[in-house]
């Protein structure tokens, strides 16, 4: 298992393989080896991997945390370890991301946004960011469907000859009293059958030290509080092969209990209300070749989602009684079909369904019950140098609401997608590429139909995208033996944007089509390897995003153009890795430059920069078929005082020691 | 040479990464918008931006007769006070020589030196909304009475506190989710909404006996009342919000004497302001056939007891105002201050009217203006 590990912590992030191993081959090789190859296919679409070691050394709690070292990506943080956090990339909104776990989309139709700081990298082989869409014309409907998407992919069973079982058993304690066990056990049931089973607790109390001061004025240092999380997640999968093809299950359980730790204004610091979320989900997958010409890949996925929301003004004499359950359901399936007509074209045709309903104890709720089918036709040409994909995905929406009242229209959406990729030279691994996508997202259940605020004559928000970059990727045989290279210019558009404009009065908001933002960006990543000697290596990445997201929504308005609120005009990451022998030490760098938390660009809403320096040291032992690894990390070594979202405070200096076990 | 290039990128890198560090208070924003005018009684005005909650950017603007207009004087002028003037304004008052904000998300009342703006106190309110004063005493209506079983039944309450010793010295529960309140013959009337009851709203305002600090009557007007102000002939206007839906806005008189409602004004007022005998209002409608805001303007002569006026603007400057939140008259010389909360999310505007409605002068303001109080000579 080390060994697959270490190979993919050495990872390129981008392409390097020019064998077009993804899109045609992946259902003949073995789960582990997907992630566990040294190099990305050639990408006609911008992508970006954190996998194995590489991801197990960014000092991160969270996939959310994990994912601020991707360019073009802007991470909105509500601090800690239980606040809230969410996803946007290149600007166009958290609801135009699509986010997949083990292959299948995870939803909210109730306000279209996952939390990311929920899912724990405990168990994550891989992260994967793609810009437009997967690299691949073989996918179901819905990987078509968002503007940027985000595949999580939990750790799959692999075993060498003569392995029956891997248990991997990690405790994770440090600042603000956290303590997080969990436990991997894996295990072969046939010789085509395995099983995975994962269960981790996380307990935070979530309380830490932050400041405010002004020059020659006010300093005042206080306590996060009502931050703390109580989250325990349970996860089953069985994994199977058949000739040719293989299938996996899954059932996911997650319960928590946390605080709002809430905005840090005058005269309030503390917060008391609460929330408790239960999610569970079972998800299956299949895929298989018939002959050489057609596949076939199946998806099906159950979802329950329930969350109570109480605010009580017996504990907080200032709150509004506020004591909501919501519960969301969702049924969604899949079908596949590709066709692999010459070895240098292939054309799919995939179908999806789903259902999803909310319920709510709300005063006049109408109980909406949306169902959506798409179908999506993709085909994709490959050459020696050259290489196409095309597709066409149709989307159908229906909305039925258990009152007299009106429902919104039915929709009916078509947004084509085109991606290019030219090897100029036979002998440079240089490869241009540009993309085009139009795509859209429904207006949510919140946005339609939340009691007051909604607006059932919403139509759907749409982005454009337009790419044009190249990647180069350079091996050498000295000491710099990787130099790896990508960039991406781009320029979007996002129409009919849904935002909240008041009414009558300051309580009485609702939702209306009037935004309209472009955005021109471009994003840099580089990479380089140096092999310093036979046992010591040193990794490098650089990633680098500059954005201008201008809000053009009201001609009329002085601040008209002003840049959208909370996304930085430069922002980066560096990550330096060094091993030496069994020890690896790590230091990681984030930079969010100046932005505003309006679109009023003026000094009041002025946000300052912010940076983090964090380290971690890792040391692996070997005992007999035992290994221990020992890592222990420092957070915000400079200890500053930021906050990614305004009034929210993030921690300062903090610290965590891992120890795992694995045989 | 090689050293002098290093040197160069790190000059350039610190440039770019410009760094952190601990910024001084938020500058005030000078702009002069008009002439000079000397007015025998009144020096200048204040002007309350409320910002959004959370944000803790609610913002104390000072308009002088000097024709300056200056933005955000609270941080400059009161360094020590932590984050600022707070989150969410509410109320603006002077009484004597204190200076009033209800901040209602920062659960306390600011009290400031009226002339220089500078902190004196704070007065611990939860969730306060607004102000009026009577011999000495201030009166803050707030949303948080005592808990009760259910808590959706939580009545709001109305703290007395002494303008000399700035200590609350009685409390007294009222209707559900109390808004204005006005002093009339040693009783004190409160509007109360009922907002967090919804569908089921209040209707009443409470009448408050001074001398016992108790309520002695509930008046039955409308739902989800608001507004409460008083003219010179002992009749009380409150308007009424309706229910966004079916039911809409309407403005009610009651007759102080009888506690009784005497007229329905048959007209809808977001906000109002009365001066003399004129009453000012403008009123943002939400139409949910057109998804839009409906906006109007209107004069309403209380002595005469009829509208006069179907706008109190009369040189088409109502045509840039998006969305007219706050409103108050000079009481010397007439000069009429319309707000303009834009979308809420971006500075708002200023518009200042001579008493005929013609546009004197405009200013950008903090977020959300809406509150005013004249500062005398």
């Amino acid at each position: 298992m080390w060994v697959a590990l270490c190979l993919s912590c050495s990872m390129a992030i981008f392409g390097q393989d020019s064998l077009r191993v993804d899109t045609t081959r992946i259902y003949k090789i073995p789960e582990v080896s997907v992630s566990a190859q040294r190099f990305m296919p050639k990408s006609v679409s911008p992508v970006q991997i954190l996998s194995g070691t590489a991801l197990e050394n960014l000092n991160s709690h969270s996939v959310a945390d994990a994912l601020r070292y991707f360019s073009g990506m802007q991470i909105k943080d509500y601090g800690g370890i239980g606040g809230l956090k969410t996803i946007n990339i290149r600007s166009m909104g958290t609801n135009h991301v699509g986010v997949f776990y083990d292959g299948i989309e995870l939803g909210n139709a109730q306000n279209g946004t996952i939390d990311l700081g929920k899912f724990s990298l405990d168990n994550m082989e891989s992260i994967t960011l793609y810009n437009g869409e997967k690299n691949s014309s073989f996918q179901s409907a819905k990987d078509f469907g968002s503007s940027g998407n985000v595949y999580m992919q939990s750790k799959a069973p692999y075993f060498e000859t003569g392995e029956t079982y891997h248990v991997t058993g990690t405790l994770k304690a440090g600042s603000f009293w956290t303590v997080n066990p969990s436990f991997l056990w894996e295990q072969k049931l046939t010789e085509k059958v395995s099983l995975s089973s994962s269960v981790e607790y996380l307990y935070t109390t979530g309380r830490y030290k932050f400041t405010y001061q002004t020059l020659g004025g006010y300093d005042t240092t206080a306590v996060r509080q009502n931050g703390d999380v109580n989250a325990l997640r349970a996860e089953l999968g069985l994994y199977g092969k058949v000739t040719d093809g293989n299938w996996r299950t899954k059932a996911y359980f997650y319960n928590s209990e946390r605080g709002y730790p809430g905005a840090v204004v005058r005269g309030k610091f503390t917060h008391e209300d609460r929330q408790w979320d239960s999610n569970f989900f079972l998800q299956s997958s299949f895929q298989k070749a018939f002959g050489d010409v057609y596949s076939l890949m199946l998806k099906g996925k159950y979802a329950y989602d329930y969350l109570h929301y109480l605010a009580d003004p017996n504990r907080d004499a200032s709150l509004m009684y506020v004591n909501n359950v919501y519960r969301q359901q969702e049924v969604y399936l899949s079908n596949a079909n590709r066709f692999q007509l010459f070895d240098f074209w292939d054309a799919n045709l995939s179908v999806d369904v789903q259902w999803n309903g909310l319920d709510a104890n709300l005063y006049n709720f109408v109980h909406p019950n949306r169902y959506t089918a798409m179908g999506a036709l993709a085909t994709a040409f490959y050459f020696d140098q050259f290489k196409c994909q095309a597709s066409l995905l149709a989307t159908y929406v229906y909305d039925k609401i258990n009152t007299d009242t009106l429902s919104a229209a039915n929709q009916f959406h078509l947004a084509p997608a085109f991606y290019l990729s030219y090897q100029p030279f036979k002998k440079i691994d240089l490869n241009l590429r540009a993309f085009y996508k139009q795509s859209m997202r429904m207006p949510t259940f919140n946005d339609l139909y939340y009691t007051f605020i909604g607006n059932v004559y919403l139509k759907p928000e749409e982005t454009t995208q337009y790419n044009v970059g190249f990647t180069y990727n350079q091996p050498f045989d000295g000491i710099l033996s990787l130099f790896t290279c990508q960039v991406d210019g781009y320029f979007n558009q996002v129409t009919n944007k849904i935002i909240a404009t008041p009414t009558s009065n300051f309580f009485r908001w609702t939702m209306i089509n009037l935004g309209y933002v472009e955005i021109v960006g471009t994003d840099v990543m580089v990479q380089t390897n140096f092999t310093l000697a036979k046992q010591i290596s040193l990794n490098a990445r650089l990633n680098y995003t500059y954005q201008q997201a201008h809000d053009l929504g009201d001609p009329s308005s002085p601040y008209y153009g002003g840049q959208i609120p909370y996304i930085p005009w430069h922002s980066g990451s560096l990550v330096l890795n060094a091993l030496v022998n069994s020890w690896s030490f790590n230091y990681s760098f984030i930079y969010t430059g100046e932005r505003y938390s309006a679109s009023a660009n003026i000094p009041v809403n002025y946000e300052q920069p912010w940076y983090t320096h964090d380290m971690s040291v890792s040391k692996k032992l070997t005992w007999k078929t035992v290994d221990l690894q020992l890592t222990a990390e420092v957070n915000n070594l400079l200890n500053q005082q930021y906050e990614v979202v305004r009034s929210y405070p993030m921690p300062g200096t903090n610290f965590r020691v891992i120890a795992q076990v694995k045989f | 040479m090689k050293f002098r290039k290093a040197l160069f990128i790190i000059a350039i890198a610190c440039v770019a990464f410009s760094c952190r560090k601990v910024l001084p208070p938020q500058p005030p924003m000078i702009d002069v918008v008009d002439t000079a005018a000397n007015l025998s009684h009144i020096k200048g005005l204040y002007v309350l931006n409320e910002g959004n909650m959370g944000s803790n950017s609610c913002t104390l603007d000072y308009f002088d007769y000097s024709g300056k207009y200056t933005c955000n004087i609270f941080p400059t002028r009161n360094p020590e006070v932590v984050k600022e003037l707070g989150d969410v304004g509410n109320d603006l008052q002077i009484y004597g020589s204190k200076l009033y904000a209800v901040i209602n998300c920062s659960h306390l009342v600011e009290v400031m030196d009226a002339a220089s703006a500078r902190h004196i106190a704070t007065i611990a309110i939860p969730n306060g909304r607004y102000l009026t004063f009577h011999n000495g005493k201030g009166y803050v209506s707030s949303y948080s009475g005592p808990v009760s079983i259910d808590p959706n039944a939580r009545l709001g309450y109305v703290a007395e506190f002494d303008t000399a010793s700035l200590q609350v010295t009685r409390e007294v529960a009222v209707g559900y989710q109390p808004e204005e309140l006005v002093v009339v013959n040693n009783n004190l009337y409160v509007a109360n909404s009922g907002g967090y009851r919804v569908p089921n709203y209040d209707r009443t305002v409470s009448v408050i006996d001074l001398t016992t600090f108790t309520e002695i009557q509930k008046i039955d007007v409308a739902i989800n009342l608001h507004r409460l102000r008083k003219d010179a002939y002992g009749r009380i206007y409150v308007t009424s919000r309706g229910d966004y839906q079916g039911v809409g806005a309407n403005t009610y008189v009651i007759d102080a004497a009888t506690n009784t409602v005497s007229d329905t004004l048959n007209f809808a007022a977001s906000n109002l302001c009365i001066a003399g005998d004129s009453l000012y209002f403008i009123n943002v409608g939400w139409n949910n056939n057109t998804g839009a805001n409906t906006i109007s303007y209107g004069l309403y002569d209380v002595k005469q007891k009829r509208q006069v006026a179907t706008n109190f603007i009369t040189d088409g400057t109502e045509q840039q105002i998006k969305r007219p939140y706050g409103i108050t008259v000079n009481p010397e010389n007439h000069d009429i201050f319309v707000s303009d909360a834009q979308n809420y999310l971006v500075p708002g505007t200023l518009y200042c009217f001579t008493a005929q409605g013609k546009l004197k002068w405009q200013a950008t303001t903090g977020d959300i203006p809406a509150h005013f109080a004249f500062l005398k000579k």
